[in-house]
């Protein structure tokens, strides 16, 4: 019986592949192979004998399939290993293009003051982009021989004839979204509008059309002090500094009294913002507290109600922040630039994971 | 609004620092806009003394000066006829940079002698027009820096000069008088008392005013005198220093004089030459329209009904509040001038000067309100100044109309005040500050200055006080939130679908543009827009004559130029807003997508391939998914004709139920709009999906059974007209419980099938609940689908 052993996993050890090792299973430990003609012996044998040779023979058919499956096992893995030898591949080459779009930086930029403002409490409201003159002037204490109605170079709608009502104008700020917004859900509020704007005006620093953001906060007893937290609080968590200095300077606007035009102390070294640090000032708002008319003109009484409002370039703001040069760019739509200053996909600003990258 | 330091101080006793009131002019809300330094520019000039002159042996009218300076004797030539010896002189040494003539002086030989420098005359300093000889000097030190030498002895020749923007509610400060009583309610110094002169006519005034009764509201007061046997002329030096630092030119003395109260006082006046006035009287009266004058700029301007005019029997010879008449005004010669003080309406100056496109330093100042209670000190003070410079005899002063009165009191609260600006001004100061300004208190009502035409209500006397009080020294106190705990969310359904929409498209691909939402007729017409409901009155040029009824035409706009520069691949995408008709509301959202090109560069794996419909398609089913669109939809054909007729769907939620619309654009439009293609889009209107009817964050319970599902494949053949979704749902209403999902596998077109015909093979998986399908259940299932497809389609097996 240890010759059979001896014999067999000799033949095993050396066995070149996996036919060869099926010949010999089958020489072996098949139906009809060596050890299983052996164990047909077993009934001619004594009790005794066979108490002995039965053991002995299911041990040894144990070992010769363990030494098989063995082989067949480590016959693989040379085989896999030579294949995998000659499966070589360039992998500097390009992979498959996949593309990828970009978010404009006015659309990140809404999207991280409204962010902002929505810890602070206020709402998200919209109006038309066309809108009647009351709206965008009367309703805002800008009558109509208003000097501030010349300079803010509007945008008329064009009248069909016999049409004798005032022309309609393309909003020249978001102020009127204020007096709609009252209208329909009354004081107290907490808002911001933000949305496209028109002015007659073009250069490297005016575009016809550009955006705002507009905020109302109104409610009994809201100062000029709250108003001055919210936007130190805003421009903070804007541009992403621990402090800055904010400089309430007086100003003038019919909506608002008494009106403040609001700088932030910043440095430019070498065409690059700071905020919060250096010598100058840097005007990006202007604001103040409602005036009551405006209040009126809302349906919201000013002897019971007072609150602030203010009003901001979404795209100067992106320019400063993202260190963008020129507005017109912003419309041009020129693609090596929305793949230069756009934002990707999944950047989404919000406040516990940071506004920017 | 431009002043110097020292006109400043002709109001203002102070003697603050500039920058100190710099500084508070600024946070007073009278923004500097600049400061200029005259003296920067002459810094390098300094003071010599001629020592010796004598004749250039070539040349008979220069001089050869030996002239002590800071660097010793200096050689310098001189052509001027004063250069003498002994006077003390400014000079400029090589290297110096002589801005009136805007050289750098060399050493130079002026026929064949050495000039080591040059003599400066005032116009080549530019300090005034005066350029026949070199500057004398009547003291001063040989070295001394000629700047240090003006500071002390004519300090008004390079004082600074500050501008300062003026917002619209602040005529008063349109004059240095007003600039100065808010720096000395701020307390940076003393307003002087207000000079209040008076001149008694000596005879009566030749010409006589009169105000037409309807024309009262438009030019309520007029005042006037003429003043006799003046003699005009250049203005003095200080009067055309003062203009000339602030960039006014002096054109003569009694010009001056107007220009002079004008921005001394926000007192705008008129000189005429009375000799000139035709008649000897004056008529203000509303233009009737059609009437013509030639202004003092020399342009001519017509009438239009109801302007305020001032007429002589000649005509119209002054535009009142605006500009005067040059047919009527002040020369060199006149001897007797008629002065002028009145006050015009600010809202139909405003309209007038508007209409006339005439922007005046009057019109700019009577639009904003002037103090009409100062008419009549205008008048006495240009007396004043005319006599004593030009001589004269002043008659007694014509008046009509009557000042108006704009007597008014409000209420100082000032607890509210306190409450609206969030500081603590105790009411004492507040008293202090509207007095500083004008305001006259009686008990807590606070009268309104006749120069302050902005003060109109309780609000205004909040905003006096805050911005006296400085707002820079405001401390910010936190705001409360409407409801306490974690915020709410703050966006609507719709915007919230926005960045869904937004943030789909960047992910597969698109670059987002933002364009503006006025485009030229002719694309917009392309689109269905373009008439005159949506047409701007004023469009800033012919490209932007109309507002957008689409997005795609911006877009494919975008494409010829990025084609243009060299980019054949693009996705572009815009979320806007478009417009259906000019009235408040006629506007909708779309979000557009453009694709053209192919889907990459070409690349080793041979994955890049030209776009087709049906990548619009997918990428407008992805928005719609993201932006909570139901997935059951039909696709129907008959877009607008911008689309491919043939090669777009509109994806709906009925007939009438437009949730989007995907396919090829017309190439027609591509043609029209320099676009090469063909160009795939998808514009989906995100207010048509309606809301989910949302009854909390649950999401139902997941219906999944553990046994096996089956798959079968079918091939039918159809009529090519057919579509292929009509099949897909006739195979799907085969068993609607056994059905788990049909899907189109195989297109196949031509070939054995012959003309018109299509076969479309299909997989329909089957998904068992209640027990293992048998074949003979398969079998059932296979006729019944094969039935409600031939049923529905016409279809029949492919053999």
């Amino acid at each position: 019986m240890d010759d059979l052993k001896a014999k067999y996993l000799d033949q095993i050890a050396n066995a070149a592949d996996e036919a060869v090792l099926e010949d010999i299973r089958l020489a072996a430990v098949g139906k009809k192979g060596e050890v299983a003609l052996k164990m047909r012996e077993l009934g001619k044998m004594t009790p005794e004998e066979r108490q002995a040779a039965g053991p002995a023979l299911n041990a040894l058919k144990d070992e010769i399939n363990s030494a098989l499956s063995a082989k067949k096992s480590g016959l693989a893995d040379a085989a896999l290993d030579e294949r995998l030898r000659n499966e070589w591949l360039d992998v500097t080459l390009p992979a498959r293009e996949r593309p990828m779009g970009t978010i404009h930086p006015i659309s990140q930029v809404q999207e991280e003051v409204t962010a902002i403002f929505a810890e602070m409490g206020f709402a998200v409201a919209e109006g038309p982009r066309i809108d009647t003159d009351w709206y965008n002037f009367d309703a805002l204490n800008i009558p109509g021989h208003h000097p501030a109605r010349a300079e803010m170079d509007t945008f008329y709608m064009h009248r069909a004839e016999g049409d004798d009502r005032p022309p309609h104008v393309l909003r020249t700020h978001t102020s009127p979204v204020q007096i709609r917004s009252m209208e329909k859900t009354g004081a107290p509020t907490r808002i911001i509008c933000p949305g496209g704007v028109y002015r007659a005006d073009y250069d490297q620093t005016h575009t016809p059309m550009f955006h705002q953001v507009e905020g109302l906060a109104i409610d009994k007893d809201i100062s000029m002090a709250n108003l001055k937290w919210v936007l130190e609080e805003f421009v903070k968590s804007y541009f992403e500094v621990d402090n800055v200095d904010i400089r309430f300077r007086a100003s003038h606007f019919p909506f608002t009294e008494p009106s403040a035009e609001v700088d932030i102390r910043c440095s430019w070294e070498g065409g690059t913002l700071k905020v919060g640090e250096g010598d100058d000032w840097l005007e990006i708002l202007g604001s103040g507290m409602v005036h009551p008319k405006v209040l009126q003109a809302g349906g919201i009484d000013p002897n019971e109600w007072q609150g602030f409002a203010f009003g901001m370039g979404i795209d100067r703001i992106a320019m400063l922040k993202y260190g963008i040069p020129d507005l017109r760019a912003f419309f041009d739509s020129d693609l090596r630039w929305l793949r230069h200053y756009g934002f990707a996909s999944l950047d989404m600003p919000t406040l516990r994971g940071g506004l920017s990258k | 609004m431009k002043f110097t330091l020292s006109w400043l101080k002709d109001h203002l006793e102070t003697e603050a620092p500039i920058d100190d009131i710099l500084y508070a002019l600024t946070d007073l809300g009278l923004e500097v806009e600049g400061v200029e330094d005259r003296g920067a520019k002459l810094a390098d000039f300094t003071i010599g003394k001629i020592m010796s002159a004598e004749k250039h042996p070539d040349a008979d009218r220069l001089r050869v000066c030996q002239v002590d300076t800071d660097e010793g004797m200096k050689q310098i030539i001189c052509g001027a006829p004063n250069a003498r010896e002994g006077i003390t002189v400014v000079v400029a040494k090589p290297g110096v940079y002589v801005p009136g003539l805007d050289i750098t002086i060399g050493v130079g030989k002026i026929r064949g002698i050495e000039s080591f420098g040059m003599m400066a005359s005032e116009s080549e300093m530019e300090l005034s027009d005066e350029h026949d000889g070199i500057i004398e000097l009547d003291n001063g030190e040989v070295g001394q820096s000629f700047v240090d030498w003006l500071a002390a002895n004519d300090p008004a020749k390079v004082d600074p000069v500050i501008e300062i923007a003026i917002t619209p509610n602040r005529p008063d400060a349109l004059g240095v008088r007003g600039i100065a009583r808010d720096l000395a309610a701020r307390g940076l110094g003393k307003l002087k008392p207000a000079q209040e002169v008076h001149f008694d006519g000596t005879f009566s005034c030749p010409v006589s005013v009169s105000i037409d009764d309807d024309t009262l509201d438009q030019c309520p007061v007029f005042f006037g005198r003429v003043i006799r046997g003046v003699k005009n002329g250049p203005s003095p030096e200080w009067l055309q220093d003062r203009l000339r630092a602030i960039g006014l030119r002096p054109i003569s003395f009694l010009v001056d004089v107007t220009n002079f109260f004008t921005f001394d006082q926000n007192r705008p006046l008129h000189v005429f030459d009375a000799d000139k006035i035709a008649g000897n009287a004056l008529r203000i009266h509303k233009a009737k329209g059609g009437e013509t004058i030639t202004a003092l700029d020399d342009k001519e301007y017509k009438m239009v009904e109801g302007m305020t005019v001032i007429s002589d029997d000649n005509g119209v010879e002054s535009i009142g509040g605006i500009m005067g008449g040059a047919a009527s005004g002040c020369t060199e010669e006149t001897v007797n001038v008629f002065v002028e003080a009145a006050y015009f309406d600010p809202v139909r100056t405003a309209y007038t000067g508007r209409a006339l496109k005439i922007n005046s330093d009057a019109r700019y100042r009577f639009e904003r309100g002037i103090d009409p209670a100062f008419t009549p000190q205008g008048v006495e003070l240009a007396t004043q100044m005319i006599m004593e410079h030009a001589g004269g005899e002043a008659s007694d002063v014509v008046i009509a109309g009557a000042i108006p009165n704009v007597e008014r009191a409000y209420k100082l609260d000032a607890a509210r005040i306190q409450s609206l600006v969030g500081m603590e001004i105790p009411e004492s100061t507040q008293r202090q500050t509207l007095t500083a300004l004008g305001f006259k208190l009686e008990g807590d009502m606070a009268h309104v200055p006749s120069w302050r035409p902005d003060v109109q209500g309780e609000a205004d006397l909040v905003e006096e006080v805050a911005r006296i009080a400085s707002l820079t020294k405001l401390q910010g106190r936190p705001l409360s939130r409407l409801t306490d705990g974690v915020p709410k969310p703050v966006m609507t359904p719709i915007q919230r679908r926005l960045v869904a929409a937004r943030r789909t498209a960047a992910a597969l691909g698109y670059n987002e543009c933002v364009s503006y939402s006025f485009i030229d007729q002719a694309s917009a017409k392309l689109f269905g827009g373009g008439t005159d409901v949506t047409m701007l009155e004023n469009p800033i040029s012919a490209d932007m004559s109309h507002m957008r009824p689409a997005l795609l035409p911006a877009l494919l706009q975008a494409a010829a130029r990025n084609q243009a520069r060299g980019f054949a691949d693009m996705a572009l995408f815009e979320v806007g807003t478009v417009f259906d008709g000019g009235e408040p509301g006629e506007e909708h959202l779309q979000v557009s997508g453009l694709l053209i090109g192919r889907t990459g560069p070409k690349d080793v794996h041979g994955a890049s391939r030209d776009v087709d419909v049906f990548d619009a398609k997918a990428d407008a089913e992805a928005v719609l998914a993201a932006i909570g669109a139901p997935a059951k939809v039909q696709i129907n054909r008959g877009a607008p004709e911008w689309w491919h007729p043939g090669r777009h769907g509109m994806i709906c939620l009925g007939p009438k139920k437009v949730m989007g619309v995907f396919g090829e654009v017309h190439p027609r439009i591509l043609a029209a709009m320099n676009v090469k293609g063909p160009a795939m889009a998808f514009t989906i209107y995100p207010e048509q999906i309606p809301l989910p009817r949302k009854s909390g964050a649950s999401r139902g319970a997941m219906d999944i059974s553990d046994l096996q599902a089956v798959e079968r494949d079918f091939a039918f053949v159809v009529d090519s007209g057919v579509d292929a979704l009509a099949l897909v749902n006739a195979a799907a209403g085969a068993d609607k419980a056994l059905i788990d999902g049909v899907r189109v596998f195989d297109e196949f077109i031509g070939g054995s099938l012959g003309e018109g015909k299509k076969s479309l093979a299909i997989t329909v998986r089957l998904q068992p609940r209640d027990g293992n399908l048998k074949d003979k259940d398969i079998e059932a299932l296979s006729a019944k689908v094969i039935e409600k497809v031939t049923k529905a389609t016409g279809g029949v097996l492919r053999g």
